[in-house]
């Protein structure tokens, strides 16, 4: 499958996708609510988009981006970067751990680096910071007088 | 020449001339008592030096060498350090009961000692019933060990607990059947008179077949009976850190770590005398001249040197092989050594009744 | 602290079934590390396990964003100490890429040597632990004798054992030691006669392989759908070796197998780290011979900045797929740094491939699992 031909299949799908190329792989940008069903219809034929490598946030002082990797495992060679915006104040997203069981746990530190709010995660528990931690360590405005990370 | 017979009877004679039988019984018995505790010293100091040893040389290592020539004063030291270390009781503890299990495992190993002949006619209770005192006594074990294992409060410590009372309790029975195997040979429970009844041969060697896989039956079930790897579930480190020791430190850890040893001493010195004959020198059939050469070499250097073979070879197993499985552990004994066992013991039943052993 | 498994602090209040519940780690000598497991038990039989982490988080990905791009390198170093040069090579990559700077043959041959006597290292002592986990001590010193000829070469070469930091942007930090190439070969003499012990000790060895069949099965789809990557993935058939997929440095000029077996289970596993380590030497072998001459070190500028936009770069580590992606805004220091890392994915199967089975299993699975705390904390 090309690059036009994923484009034509997406947009087929979900319309509003923005797409862009200049980076190595194909970029995906949607609207954080339509992610979910953009999700699934990677994950399911034709497109087989069932390895999620890389599932991270990104703080842009202004929103978050939602960044999740696919490949697919018959067909390493294809590389798709799904974007989503989300508010910075109120950041709340659809779960994708129902498609990709692997999200379960990167959600989990997306929620506490970043405080995205993942809705309908079965287990959306901190997992490496203990639990009475205040504040997102990885946004861009996290200050930490005791345990300075700034070199 | 010197052996320990004369020097036993040399001392009896001079108590007897100098005191009243009681008086002479009660100062035999503390001596006893004495050369007990300090065999278990020395054993254990012996075992902990070799076993590093053994272990060290099968994992192309050097083992202990800095303390002393070649490190042999390595475990001396260890345990000054044991003694030293503050004996903590956790506060959650049964504290009656976990002091007193290092104590239990400690006597069960003790008591086993009486009927075992070191020497011609070394020996300190020559029951007659020795073989079922020593299948009696050694089942006791468990009860320090689940003591131990309830009372720290612990979880992995109960795990282990629990493991080992499984694991002992089956592999009793084989080892029981294997016992057994020359009881029916030898028709006698008494200790003297089986060894006695390998003067023409040892049983290994006279017994066919069945008495051989009686044999490996034996050293299979006693090393999983003490604990050993590769049946050491009780104290598997990486799945249960320490099992039912856990929580102990000091000198009262120090007990049950000298218990393992002096328990696969005396496993040892049981399967030697049962099926190589204790302390009687090799001796083949009708070879006048062989059998008296074997005769200069001390009884007490036969039945250490098989001894120490037989530990030897528990310990070779533990440097070798990877742990069993809780269940593959109890499907071993249940599915197959229990089985064989059955089965040998009519075999060799039949052999004994038809008389066609050497 | 914790919503769902408290730290039972009281035994006698139990589970609602009378169920176990065990905390494994941080400190268990099983764990290697600090990897902290709650085990629901039931008796002996495993009901849930549920990963605490953080223990080792040193937050690599903040300290990364104030770190210009020759620094971050070694911070990385860190993360999976055991495959330490591959991450030095994954950073480098990805910034050679960024800045298209043009690599020489030379620091090319030596980076695919150095993973691969890494990714033999990292193999060594991971069959040793994993042995060590099912009771048997001595594969370990086996396997320590030639992993030692390995951090003796790295030592002679980098100046370092564990955390070398000898692979920069362009290159190599220094030329390799005059001795190397023949050290290399006398290891690969002696790996070659000895790795048979191995098999003799392990492979064929009837309690292991009771031990490890049949434990802790993967199928190929959850591997998938677990994200996991390296030896454990491949042992359950899925083929997904970085350095055949998207080849980087002198692999693509290699002849070498991708081991994949299909059984998925701890044995499975097992076999596919000592084939790969087999195959590792077979690269070495057909590098060895022909370093090529030159310069080890391409012209870089003084300072490294990358362009703005976003570069992401996968290697094979030892454990899996390493990847490294950034978000540039075209200064000198990534404005948001975010590795993937192997064992985390590695790490998140766990409770679906070991519920169910024995404690003793558990150790088996997650030895096989090959997991390295501080690359999943980062």
């Amino acid at each position: 499958m090309t690059n036009e031909e994923i484009k034509e299949y997406i947009t087929a799908h979900a319309p509003e996708a923005i797409f862009d190329e200049t980076g190595e792989w194909l970029n995906i940008a949607v609207e954080s609510n339509h992610l979910k069903p953009l999700a699934a219809v990677l994950h399911g034929q034709p497109m087989q988009m069932d390895y999620l490598f890389c599932l991270t946030c990104v703080d842009y002082k202004t929103h978050l981006t939602m960044v999740y990797h696919l490949t697919s495992s018959t067909n390493r060679n294809i590389n798709i970067v799904l974007k989503a915006n989300v508010d910075r104040a109120d950041p709340v997203i659809e779960t994708v751990c129902d498609i990709w069981r692997t999200a379960e746990m990167l959600e989990r530190e997306v929620f506490e680096m970043f405080g995205v709010e993942f809705l309908h995660h079965p287990d959306l528990r901190k997992l490496i910071l203990e639990e009475d931690f205040k504040g997102y360590p990885l946004r861009k405005d996290f200050e930490d007088p005791i345990n300075m990370i700034k070199l | 020449m010197l052996s320990l017979e004369s020097i036993t009877k040399t001392t009896q004679d001079w108590l007897l001339a100098k005191f009243s039988p009681q008086i002479a019984l009660t100062i035999e018995c503390v001596i006893v008592i004495l050369l007990a505790i300090t065999l278990f010293a020395v054993l254990g100091l012996v075992l902990v030096l070799l076993e590093r040893k053994v272990a060290a040389r099968i994992q192309i290592r050097l083992g202990p060498n800095r303390v002393g020539p070649g490190g042999i004063f390595q475990t001396a030291a260890d345990t000054l350090k044991l003694i030293m270390k503050e004996g903590l009781t956790p506060d959650t503890a049964d504290k009656f009961l976990f002091n007193l299990a290092p104590f239990v495992v400690m006597m069960v190993a003790m008591l086993l000692l009486a009927p075992i002949a070191f020497a011609k006619n070394f020996q300190i209770w020559d029951i007659n019933i020795g073989v079922l005192y020593i299948s009696s006594i050694s089942s006791l074990s468990v009860i320090g060990i689940l003591m131990a294992g309830w009372a720290s409060n612990n979880k992995y410590s109960l795990l282990g607990a629990m493991r080992s009372g499984a694991q002992i309790v089956s592999y009793e029975l084989s080892a029981g059947f294997a016992v057994l195997t020359i009881v029916v040979l030898t028709g006698s429970l008494q200790i003297s008179e089986i060894v006695a009844s390998q003067e023409n041969g040892w049983w290994l060697f006279k017994g066919h077949i069945p008495v051989v896989i009686a044999f490996v039956l034996y050293i299979i079930a006693v090393t999983a009976e003490t604990n050993r790897a590769p049946f050491d579930l009780a104290e598997a480190e990486s799945e249960l850190t320490a099992g039912f020791h856990t929580e102990y430190s000091g000198m009262k850890f120090a007990l049950f770590f000298l218990a393992e040893y002096i328990n696969i001493f005396i496993v040892c010195t049981i399967g030697a005398t049962l099926f190589l004959g204790g302390w009687m020198p090799l001796h083949i059939g009708h070879w006048e001249g062989f059998n008296h050469i074997m005769d200069f070499i001390p009884s007490s250097v036969w039945f250490m040197g098989k001894t120490f073979f037989l530990i030897f070879l528990i310990m070779w197993f533990r440097w070798t092989f990877p742990r069993l499985r809780v269940d593959q552990l109890l499907n071993l004994e249940w599915k197959y050594l229990l089985p064989i066992s059955l089965f040998n013991l009519l075999l060799v039943t039949v052999i004994a009744i038809m008389g066609w052993h050497f | 602290m914790y919503n769902q498994t408290e730290i039972i602090k009281d035994t006698t209040n139990l589970g609602p079934e009378g169920e176990l519940v065990v905390n494994m780690g941080p400190q268990h000598p099983a764990t290697h590390g600090v990897l902290h497991l709650v085990v629901t038990l039931n008796g002996e039989t495993i009901k849930k396990i549920e990963p605490h982490l953080g223990y080792i988080h040193r937050s690599i990905e903040k300290m990364c964003e104030s770190l210009t791009y020759r620094q971050f390198i070694y911070v990385t170093s860190r993360m999976d100490y055991l495959s330490s040069h591959i991450n030095n090579t994954a950073c480098a990559l990805l910034v050679e890429k960024g800045m298209q700077i043009e690599v020489p043959e030379r620091a090319k041959v030596v980076r695919t040597i150095l993973n691969e006597l890494t990714r033999i290292a990292s193999h060594e002592l991971w069959i040793g632990a994993m042995a060590m986990d099912l009771g048997a001590f001595t594969p370990f010193f086996y396997a320590f004798r030639e992993r030692e000829m390995i951090t003796d070469i790295m030592e002679e070469t980098c100046g370092a054992r564990l955390t070398m930091n000898y692979i920069v942007p362009g290159g190599l930090m220094y030329d390799i030691h005059p001795d190397f190439q023949t050290k290399v070969k006398a290891f690969v003499k002696q790996f070659k006669e000895k790795v048979t012990e191995y098999e003799d000790l392990v492979t064929g060895n009837v309690i292991f392989q009771s031990r490890t069949k049949g434990v802790g099965v993967l199928t190929a789809e959850d591997a998938i759908s677990y994200g996991c990557s390296g030896p454990v993935a491949r042992a359950s058939g899925v083929s997904c070796d970085i350095r055949k997929i998207a080849p980087y440095d002198a692999y693509d000029r290699v002849e070498f197998d991708e081991i994949v077996e299909t059984a998925g289970d701890s044995f499975a596993r097992y076999i596919v780290r000592v084939k790969e380590m087999n195959q590792s030497i077979h690269i070495i072998e057909q590098l060895i011979d022909n370093i090529p001459e030159g310069d080890f070190v391409g012209k870089t500028k003084n300072v490294l900045k990358l362009a703005k936009g976003e570069f992401y770069q996968r290697v094979e580590t030892a454990r899996g797929e390493l990847g490294v992606y950034i978000v540039s805004e075209g200064g000198t220091t990534p404005y948001r740094i975010k590795f993937r890392s192997p064992g985390f994915s590695n790490l998140s199967v766990l409770d679906h491939i070991a519920k169910g089975s024995k404690i003793g299993d558990l150790m088996a699975t997650m030895g096989t699992l090959d997991l390295v705390i501080p690359d999943i904390d980062r």
